[in-house]
């Protein structure tokens, strides 16, 4: 007995592993670009609307332009690399890791957001938070990490020329990516933070949330750069070109980017 | 539901048992029954992923194996192959950082049959290969369906080293642990506790399991 149900169970296990082995999850058609998190509903749209156009599929990954680039300087496979500013595309260029020359696609822009529920004063030159700070009631505050993120260097030049840095520091709550800075302040867990207006206008976060666009004067300009990557195939190239389109330039339009 | 996520996540986990079942056995089996040199250095070194934060792997795994490296570039250049951000990498990720969990409930399995039955087995003239599958397997056997259950649920859950050797790529290394960070980023909080949710009455379901089968075991043989 004990030696039969020894038997069909390992039978079990081999089948179970075969099967698992012999579907694959994808066509090698479908090329994985590697993209800034801020730039996800955007590109989702953009996305869905190429494939609608040439019947051809792409598979993105999300992370903080910096955390992308020392992925690609260590070997991912991605065949196009779409950066939230110019510095992390030139990078890469120097070490021979692009394919052709980088293109600024469109300017970002930041956001000072918070969630619907609060009763935080919104103003372009932070004048709510700052009194807030005054008068100690400010818990915390979120944005993305400055080392990696380009929309959190953004957002630390601009609390840098507002001169709120210094006060701001000890409150500072930092998401992996301007994505997660976003969520850390639209949900409510840090009473608001400067984020990307990508992300402020996603449709999910539209109604949880308020926000006010901080003047482009407060940082360098947040440069939306894109570039082909050595091993980047047709589809990626199509979908290099179908990003600086029409129909692409009007949903990044939609997403709050502007032209260069 | 992600349902990419979830089938990289069980393909990933079976593909990670299918070389954990026979490391462990071997490893476990000569760890209950033998003395040897450097035993104690040895048994550090696989306990060692228990108490290891996975970063800590994830970083030396992505340091090795980057192109740039040398044992990167050496499998690059003569594989044309790599180990970070691909399912290989994961699945090698998987296998090191589930060596305790696989080999110590099959030590302890091993070294719980009496010695008397393997010596009795063997004064009646059975092969020490025929012992083996006769009569210490057999015996063995709840020790090695738990740890192969561990490991698996482990594998499902494992989130740091998956990020860092794997990235975050859909249906490539985006496993079932990523893809709820990823969500939650994504202001997708449904989906988010649907896979939470599923995820959490799976460990559930795996602790009972594998307690189920110790108390069974212990009615039969202790």
């Amino acid at each position: 007995m004990k030696r039969a149900s020894l038997t069909v169970r390992l039978q079990l296990c081999l089948v179970l592993l075969i099967l698992s082995f012999s579907s694959s999850t994808f066509s090698a058609d479908t090329p994985i670009i590697a993209a800034a998190a801020s730039t996800k509903f955007a590109l989702e749209e953009i996305v869905k609307a190429f494939h609608q156009d040439s019947g051809k599929n792409i598979r993105v990954s999300y992370a903080s332009s910096g955390n992308l680039t020392r992925q690609i300087q260590r070997g991912a496979p991605f065949e196009l690399f779409l950066s939230a500013n110019s510095r992390y595309v030139e990078l890469l260029a120097q070490q021979k890791k692009t394919a052709n020359t980088a293109i600024t696609y469109a300017l970002g822009h930041l956001v000072l957001i918070t969630n619907r529920q609060t009763k935080i004063a919104l103003d372009t030159e932070l004048k709510g938070i700052s009194q807030l700070l005054q008068k100690n009631s400010l818990n915390r505050f979120s944005i993305a990490n400055p080392a990696h993120a380009p929309y959190g260097i953004a957002a630390q030049e601009a609390l840098k020329n507002l001169k709120l840095w210094e006060q701001i520091r000890p409150h500072l709550v930092l998401g992996e990516n301007a994505a997660q800075a976003a969520q850390f302040s639209s949900s409510g867990a840090a009473q608001a933070g400067l984020v990307s207006y990508s992300l402020a206008l996603a449709p999910a976060l539209k109604n949880s949330s308020r926000f006010v666009v901080i003047p482009a004067n407060l940082h360098r300009p947040i440069e939306q750069s894109m570039v082909l990557l050595n091993n980047a195939g047709d589809t990626a190239k199509l979908f290099f070109k179908y990003l600086q389109g029409e129909k692409a330039g009007k949903i990044l339009s939609r997403y709050g980017y502007t032209k260069p | 539901m992600d349902w990419q996520a979830l089938t990289l996540s069980i393909k990933l986990s079976l593909a990670a048992l299918l070389f954990l079942l026979p490391i462990g056995i071997i490893f476990g089996r000569w760890l209950a029954y033998r003395q040897f040199f450097g035993k104690s250095l040895l048994q550090t070194l696989l306990t060692l992923p228990l108490v290891l934060p996975p970063t800590v792997l994830g970083y030396y795994m992505l340091v090795t194996f980057s192109p740039t490296s040398g044992l990167g570039a050496w499998l690059s250049s003569t594989f044309d192959t790599s180990l970070v951000f691909n399912f290989q990498g994961l699945l090698l990720a998987s296998i090191i950082f589930n060596l305790p969990f696989a080999i110590q409930p099959m030590q302890r399995a091993f070294a719980a049959i009496p010695r008397e039955i393997r010596d009795a087995a063997a004064c009646c003239g059975m092969k020490p290969s025929r012992v083996f599958w006769k009569i210490e397997l057999p015996l063995a056997w709840p020790g090695v369906v738990s740890a192969m259950v561990l490991s698996f649920a482990h594998t499902l859950g494992e989130f740091g080293i998956v990020l860092m050797v794997g990235g975050n790529i859909p249906g490539e290394t985006q496993t079932i642990a990523i893809s709820i960070y990823d969500r939650v980023q994504a202001f997708d909080e449904q989906s988010a506790s649907i896979m939470s949710l599923s995820l959490l009455l799976f460990s559930i379901l795996t602790i009972s399991f594998t307690f189920w089968l110790s108390m069974r075991s212990e009615q039969k043989y202790g």
